[in-house]
């Protein structure tokens, strides 16, 4: 008797201390919730801030308090800092950058993954070693000497040391793609390949039909990377590029934040940095799998 | 064609074997030349010149130990080294509590997840020159949101980039919004921890907070050191945020190595005197990830 109603009493309190568990679970995610949008929403705040000002008059730019949503959208803000600095002539060469060094950067890396992933030869394990220790080599270490050799070669105030080097998969990135590359192959079944060269057909070949056609991931996850990394660029276009005619975006935006007469300016510089960030926001939207696919499969990407 | 001898140390190799290792020195040759041509050698020839003093005209003299006494005596060279220690070691560990905090947040079962993912993932995609235009200006006394942010809890405005004491906090603030890569690699290992251990310690009577530290932090250490290790590479190299933001000002207080380096080469043409900073700069950062290799034995878990 007794010891069937203690049974009873604790198959209650437990039937209670389940619920009252659950209870406080459902307030701990709310809690939860509210927390993370009070997160998300300061870590947008600094990029919303940029493209409203971009569109504020600037009166609304100093205004106290300060204006979240421009009265009227000034968009000949957009128009007047083409008209200031020649931002066309900018996106331009940072478009010709991007595309001749990410087209480098591809080349060089299929190629060269390729070789490290199927092909033998004397010499092969030393320079992937090579390969490895040059993945985190700080660029700064290259930064002197290879102003000279550019310089030796005539090509400063040119968009060739922008470009050039990533056909020879070299850092800085460069050798992380090579790497991506050789480890996606090196998961392509072997036989795929075997049956055409048994048939006669060229590395080159087999290379372009049958491995090109499967490895689209990783291909579109370097391209990513790589257009972000050549679109973003800084350091290099600031020591290598002087004359206006061939500033990238990233130099035009860093003149016109540092140029005295526009210093009341605000509106104009938020405007650059967001027409700067659109194409970036774009390929992030459609391209988000291979951002996340990318940072996952290496650690890296991003800053 | 070859019979196999034991005995012969070297056969000659098959016509099929030759071709394979030509092609294979022909596929890779983009990268051994980039290698020797753009790293391998300015690497060397920059030893060199950290010997020599040249403002690229005329030639290069040799000035033997010059630079290097210059480079352990100089103030501003050491201040520098300071700047950058000072900012990595508020940084690292602040960036990773922050995003290991929120993803373990984006692992619970809270709604739209991936538009929490996405949204704290967009400020390190945002060009970093553009970034840092508007942090330039979020940070700024008078028209800047931080201040206008932190007077509704009543804290008086600050001085942030103007005032040698906050600039480097200030920089530090504001490498907080750059965690999305260690967030995105917290997200992943989290999602690889088997759900049948968490389970099997809940049975046990473990706590949320025991589950927190005796089962998720030992399996994630690995993530942990990784991030932390990539954290300092990065922070350690940090150069746009100073060079557009405070261009090392003020009275030097944000004069990062790597802004250092870039003054001294590009800005006074001490090419030999820039080369040897750098050769410092990579000996450091060498040594600090041994170092950081060497103690992860000691709390990064392994499974074996």
């Amino acid at each position: 008797m007794t010891t069937a109603n203690t049974t009873m009493q604790q198959t209650v309190t437990m039937a209670e201390r389940k619920s009252r568990r659950k209870m406080l679970e459902r307030i701990w995610l709310v809690v939860l919730q509210v927390l993370m949008t009070i997160f998300l929403i300061s870590f947008l705040v600094p990029a919303l801030w940029m493209i409203s000002s971009s569109l504020k008059a600037s009166t609304e730019v100093f205004a106290h308090p300060i204006v979240w949503i421009p009265a009227t959208p000034q968009w000949q803000n957009y128009a007047r800092v083409f008209e200031v600095l020649p931002f066309a002539t900018f996106a331009w060469n940072s478009f010709l950058v991007v595309l001749f060094a990410v087209a480098g950067t591809i080349f060089s890396c299929i190629l060269v993954g390729y070789s490290f992933a199927r092909l033998r030869w004397p010499g092969r394990d030393l320079f992937f070693g090579v390969l490895i220790a040059t993945l985190m080599l700080p660029e700064v270490i290259v930064l002197v000497p290879r102003f000279i050799i550019f310089r030796n070669l005539g090509w400063i105030d040119t968009l060739l040391p922008l470009t050039v080097p990533f056909w020879f998969a070299t850092t800085p990135w460069t050798p992380l793609y090579v790497f991506l590359m050789r480890q996606f192959f090196k998961g392509i079944p072997m036989e795929l390949e075997e049956a055409a060269l048994i048939d006669g057909a060229s590395r080159i070949r087999t290379l372009i039909q049958i491995i090109l056609p499967l490895s689209k991931p990783v291909i579109a996850t370097v391209t990513v990377f790589a257009m972000l990394q050549h679109y973003t660029d800084f350091m290099n276009p600031l020591i290598y590029v002087s004359s206006l005619e061939h500033w990238t975006l990233a130099l035009g935006i860093a003149g016109l934040n540092a140029d005295e007469s526009f210093k009341a300016s605000w509106e104009l510089v938020f405007a650059a940095g967001t027409f700067m960030t659109i194409p970036v926001i774009i390929l992030f939207i459609f391209a988000q799998r291979y951002f996340v696919q990318g940072i996952t499969m290496t650690g890296f990407g991003g800053r | 064609m070859v019979t196999e001898t034991p005995k012969r140390r070297f056969r000659v190799p098959s016509r099929l074997v030759l071709q394979e290792w030509l092609e294979g020195y022909l596929f890779a040759s983009p990268f051994i030349i980039g290698f020797l041509a753009f790293v391998a050698y300015p690497m060397i020839y920059s030893i060199w010149l950290s010997f020599q003093r040249w403002n690229l005209l005329g030639d290069p003299q040799f000035i033997g130990f010059a630079n290097i006494i210059k480079m352990f005596t100089a103030e501003r060279a050491n201040l520098s080294l300071y700047n950058s220690a000072y900012y990595t070691v508020f940084a690292v560990p602040l960036q990773l509590i922050l995003a290991f905090v929120l993803a373990l947040a984006l692992t619970q079962k809270i709604k739209f997840r991936d538009v929490y993912r996405s949204g704290f993932y967009l400020p390190i995609i945002v060009p970093l020159v553009a970034w840092s235009v508007v942090w330039q200006r979020v940070l700024h006394p008078e028209f800047g949101i931080l201040n206008n942010a932190l007077s509704w809890v009543g804290i008086p405005p600050q001085p942030w980039l103007f005032d040698p004491q906050l600039a480097k906090p200030a920089f530090v603030f504001m490498s907080l919004w750059m965690i999305g890569r260690m967030m995105v690699i917290f997200i992943a290992g989290l999602g690889n921890i088997p759900p049948t251990l968490m389970e099997a310690a809940s049975l046990d009577g473990a706590s949320a907070w025991k589950r927190l530290w005796h089962v998720t932090i030992p399996l994630m250490s690995p993530l942990i050191f990784f991030n932390a290790v990539m954290g300092i590479i990065n922070s350690f190299q940090s150069f746009i945020p100073a060079k557009i933001m405070t261009d090392g000002g003020p009275e030097n207080s944000t004069l990062f190595a790597v802004l250092n380096i870039y003054n001294e080469g590009f800005k006074f043409f001490n090419m030999g005197y820039a080369a040897a900073l750098a050769w410092e700069f990579f000996i450091i950062v060498m040594l600090f990830t041994v170092v950081q290799f060497y103690m992860s034995k000691r709390w990064v878990y392994y499974e074996d």
